[in-house]
């Protein structure tokens, strides 16, 4: 009894010891428990509060709506309208194939929507939704939202979308948006071009004008679980809508140009107040649909439209460079009577100039006789003006030709605006390392040989000489309507410093090319009192005539195909006493600027007066204003 | 003293009236607020809803308090008794269900027997306990010292250890093994053997790494739990979101229903193995602390039956099952605060689902008979005492 006792004894004390270690190693565990416990949701807490917030808060970024372009009278030239777009949830449809195929009966949908759809849901999850079909009509709307008993998971969601209502009358000037590629993404840090389906100004005004027009991202705070369904909307701030842009075009006339251009093949004409530098219209020929480029195109649209030899993608009137012909002589008849040449002198036109051993032929192969400078414009005399470019040089000729806006890029807030060329001597020892002859100085007097212009220069050109020789620069844009809202003021443009008189004898002779018989012009001239205009016709070789084809007899251009035409051109400023507005015409290989160009100019010149503010209502626009 | 106990003891068992006069209405308590916390967070976890997990959950637990009162009733010499038939039947099943077990989770684990799913492992946590009692109850003090009397409990432990890591249930494995070791330990093994044991182990631990022993998810499990970072969207992701539920919680909680890790599904598991992350959460680290402290509470009960008992089958018996719940309920919160791997082991009475909760219900039943006959003998070989 004892020995058992005494075993028990021992067995229980050494039980009781290590009962006691092993509790104070569990008190060790749970106080290791207690501690972290208090480190994680103390010491740290702070951290995993704004770690739970960034599981459970999803931002959504919100579109602003983008800023309208409107015309001068506040027309709408881009604006955003609602398009419709079926929506599918996947969980909401106990049959995707049924739902479908009910759809379909109601708004026919192709083989490949059906498979893009399907596709589609292979990578979606149950919830989001997924896109059935695009750009609904509003009588297809109402066929759906009419049916959605029949239609389980079809819903109809509001996108806004660019829409261009004058189409490509207006496309090369207002460009379109389209969705941003690789690299608008990486210069630019909005968030906005990180969504998908947002579009950003690609070409044109709307790229130009693309901060001002895409406003700022709204965002919507979302809770979210963790399969990212949204449950509800903790917060909202609406993005800032963009700024309106109140462009000068007045569109009627625009579209008026457009149509009447499209009468020939290609070509380009601008209209300006000769006194702002406000462009009325900018056309170019043919144009091109811009909601192509905002659903995207496909290869074959965009092969189709770049390989078009009428170049349907390029702005003719600010990127076409043409040898600007005789519309060029008033910058050397200007330069002549800078160089102290007075407008009397004359000159005998025999038909040809020879000069050493070379022939420069007049255009007229009887030639004109012993004409003085305005009638040398009036009947366009080659011998006249090579003559006096013979006299002055070719750096003089370049030098006014300069002051008129020729060679230089405008600056208009258009992409892709091209700056001709005026050559010079030190241009040609640069350009091409060789001297400077002087039958080239001849040839440039008729406007010929590496001179070149756009359209939208001509016009500058036509207005300096019309404003009395103020150099009014173009402008496409009046005002961004939330950045001044109340600025309606004109911009003031300094003089060159010319004698009126001289500008005057250009002016004359202009006025003769089309009010008096036998001028160029005369058959394209405007016989309504008070808006007669005054112009000068060109038409500008892009071929040689070779010494044995002169000796055939020179082939008219209706024998040459197309693009070995003559260009026809034409300058124009009405009304003729009181000069208002400027406008040129290049017909590209339209053939003799008399025949082709200056009928259209009369045309748009016209129609210009007509739509003049003051002429339909005297008070609509804060009256003429006048330069000293 | 001692023989006045045994003139106590018999003749043995005292009758069901005093028995029932005997109950521990504190434990019993204790029990009962663990489990109410339960049904508040399965309350909370089905969004409000009662009928999702709270109202099953509180039938199991009124099951679990009667079969926990019929236990305490058992007499102690019985429990020793059918210690080696239990035992041979828990194992037998471990067996079967290595052949034919459902799969759940990705192991086999359960039987189906359509009232309910068996969990053999779970059943051989209670008869390990009481098997391993009924042996060194047989031992005196000098027989432990001799080693090749280890060598039976020895493989009592590693078989069933064996069968259930091979399922693959890393977590239930290591709860055999330190619960085993804990009653060789109290049981007076000597200190030289565990430090042989444990280098061992450590060498055993190694082999098992290298030669494919352990299941890939088993092994990513480790390296997760050692660099959460390590695979963010997948195993690590259990854990980084427990962490960042339970960090958030702060000290007062978001409030019930009010965890958004919880209640919108970034926490995974959130009514069963992750429910003491949803009570950070939601009822902060005063919450968890409470629940650190009724489950210590628990554990202290067990142990303070063990230290009272005189019978030295009903101390190591106590201090088994009080261990079983310590390891329960460490593991499980160790594991969501990050601080041990993601091993799989359910909170019992809070989580959601009968089989922890069946397992503790018993082992407190045990706890209950221990301390109503705390104060009387067990016969040393059943035969031939009494």
């Amino acid at each position: 009894m004892g020995r058992i006792k005494q075993q028990q004894q021992s067995h229980q004390r050494v039980f009781t010891r290590r009962v006691a270690i092993l509790g104070g190693l569990k008190f060790g565990l749970v106080g290791a428990l207690a501690s972290r416990l208090y480190y994680l949701q103390v010491i740290e807490g702070e951290k995993y509060k704004l770690l739970s917030d960034e599981n459970r808060i999803n931002h959504r970024i919100l579109f602003p709506p983008r800023g309208l372009i409107l015309d001068r009278f506040g027309i709408p030239l881009a604006t955003n309208s609602p398009s419709y777009r079926a929506i599918l949830v996947a969980e909401q449809t106990p049959n995707l194939q049924a739902t479908l195929e009910a759809f379909s009966a109601i708004v026919p949908l192709s083989e490949r929507d059906i498979a893009r759809t399907l596709r589609q849901r292979q990578r979606t999850q149950d919830f989001k939704p997924i896109t059935v079909k695009d750009d609904l009509t509003w009588e297809e709307v109402n066929a759906v939202e009419l049916n959605l008993p029949d239609l389980p998971g079809i819903s109809i969601e509001i996108d806004q979308k660019r829409v261009y209502p004058f189409g490509g009358i207006t496309a090369h000037i207002l460009g379109y948006v389209a969705l941003p590629n690789e690299k608008d993404v990486e210069n630019d840090p909005d968030p906005l071009l990180r969504q998908p389906g947002f579009r950003i100004g690609k070409n044109g005004l709307e790229r130009h004008y693309d901060a001002a027009l895409r406003g700022g991202a709204g965002e919507s705070q979302l809770e979210v679980n963790s399969y990212g369904r949204a449950l509800r909307e903790l917060a909202r701030r609406e993005g800032d809508a963009g700024s309106d842009l109140v462009t000068t075009l007045d569109i009627g006339l625009h579209q008026f140009a457009h149509q009447r251009l499209s009468s020939e093949m290609a070509g380009a004409a601008a209209v300006m107040d000769v006194y702002t530098g406000d462009l009325l219209a900018l056309v170019s020929t043919p144009s091109f649909d811009p909601t192509a480029f905002y659903r995207g195109l496909t290869n074959d649209e965009w092969h189709e439209l770049s390989n078009d030899i009428y170049g349907p993608l390029t702005n003719k009137a600010v990127a076409g460079q043409y040898a600007p012909g005789s519309t060029f002589k008033m910058m050397t008849a200007l330069a002549a009577l800078r160089a102290g040449i007075r407008p009397t002198d004359r000159v005998y036109c025999s038909g040809v100039t020879v000069l050493g051993s070379a022939r420069f032929h007049c255009w007229r192969r009887e030639g004109h006789g012993s004409v003085d400078m305005t009638n040398a414009l009036k009947l366009s005399c080659d011998c006249y003006f090579y003559e006096i470019a013979r006299r002055i040089g070719i750096d003089q000729i370049a030098e006014t030709a300069r002051m008129f806006g020729l060679g230089n890029i405008e600056g208009l807030d258009l992409p892709g605006e091209k700056p001709g060329l005026i050559p010079d001597r030190a241009w040609k020892k640069g350009a091409l390392g060789d001297i400077w002859h002087q039958g080239e100085t001849l040839v440039a007097g008729i406007g010929q040989g590496f001179i070149t212009t756009t359209p939208l220069q001509l016009c500058v050109m036509t207005a300096r000489i019309a404003n009395g020789g103020y150099a009014v620069k173009p402008r496409l844009v009046r005002r961004i309507a939330e950045e001044s809202p109340n600025d309606e003021g004109n911009p003031i443009f300094p003089s060159l410093g010319l004698s009126q008189e001289y500008l005057k004898v250009l002016r004359t002779g202009m006025d003769m090319v089309s009010n008096t018989e036998r001028g160029t012009a005369f058959r394209s001239r405007i016989d309504i009192p008070g808006m007669e205009l005054a112009g000068k016709t060109g038409t500008s070789q892009v071929r040689r005539i070779t010494m044995a084809e002169r000796a055939r007899g020179v082939l008219k251009n209706e024998q040459l195909p197309w693009n070995q035409r003559d260009h026809a051109l034409f300058v124009a400023f009405a009304p003729v006493h009181a000069p208002r507005y400027a406008c040129s015409v290049v017909v590209e290989h339209g053939g003799g600027g008399s025949a082709v160009a200056a009928p259209i100019a009369r045309d748009i010149l016209i129609e210009c007066q007509r739509r003049d503010p003051s002429r339909r209502n005297p008070n609509a626009e804060g009256g003429r204003r006048e330069m000293p | 003293m001692g023989i006045e106990l045994h003139s106590v003891g018999s003749p043995p068992g005292l009758r069901l009236s005093q028995r029932i006069r005997q109950i521990p209405w504190s434990l019993v308590i204790l029990v009962a607020m663990v489990a109410s916390i339960g049904f508040v967070m399965l309350y909370s976890a089905a969004g409000g809803d009662p009928d999702r997990w709270m109202n099953k959950q509180m039938i199991r637990f009124a099951v679990g308090i009667c079969v926990m009162l019929a236990i305490g009733m058992v007499d102690l010499q019985r429990l020793a008794k059918i210690a080696y038939p239990l035992y041979a039947v828990a194992l037998v099943l471990l067996i079967y269900v290595e052949f034919a077990g459902e799969i759940g989770m990705g192991a086999q684990r359960w039987i189906d027997l359509k009232v309910f799913q068996l969990q053999p492992s779970e059943l051989m946590k209670i008869s390990l306990c009481l098997v391993l009692a009924r042996y060194f109850h047989g031992l005196s003090y000098e027989e432990i010292g001799r080693p090749w009397v280890l060598i039976p409990p020895t493989l009592l432990v590693i078989l069933p250890a064996g069968l259930v890591l091979k399922q693959p249930d890393l977590g239930t494995a290591g709860m055999l093994l330190m619960v085993g070791g804990a009653i060789f330990f109290v049981a007076g093994v000597r200190w030289w053997k565990f430090a042989i044991v444990f280098a061992l182990g450590i060498v055993g631990a190694v082999v098992a790494w290298n030669s494919g022993f352990l299941h890939d998810y088993q092994k990513a499990r480790v390296l997760t739990f050692l660099d959460p970072s390590r695979d963010a969207l997948g195993s690590g992701y259990h854990i980084t979101q427990s962490k960042i539920a339970l960090g958030s919680g702060g000290v007062w909680g978001k409030g019930l229903l009010q965890g958004s890790q919880a209640q919108l599904n970034f926490l995974p598991e959130r009514h069963t193995d992750f429910v003491f992350t949803m009570l950070g959460e939601e009822l902060g680290m005063v919450g968890g602390l409470l629940v650190l402290t009724l489950y210590s509470l628990l554990v202290v009960y067990g142990v303070a039956i063990a230290l009272r008992t005189r019978s030295h089958f009903g101390r190591l018996l106590a201090f088994g099952i009080a261990m079983n719940i310590f390891f329960y309920f460490f593991i499980n919160t160790a594991m969501v605060m990050g601080l041990i791997p993601v091993v799989g082991i359910p909170l019992p009475l809070i989580s959601y689902g009968g089989t922890a909760m069946m397992t503790v219900m018993v082992g407190f039943g045990l706890l209950m008979a221990v301390y109503i006959q705390r104060d009387h003998r067990v016969g040393r070989r059943s035969s031939n005492e009494e």
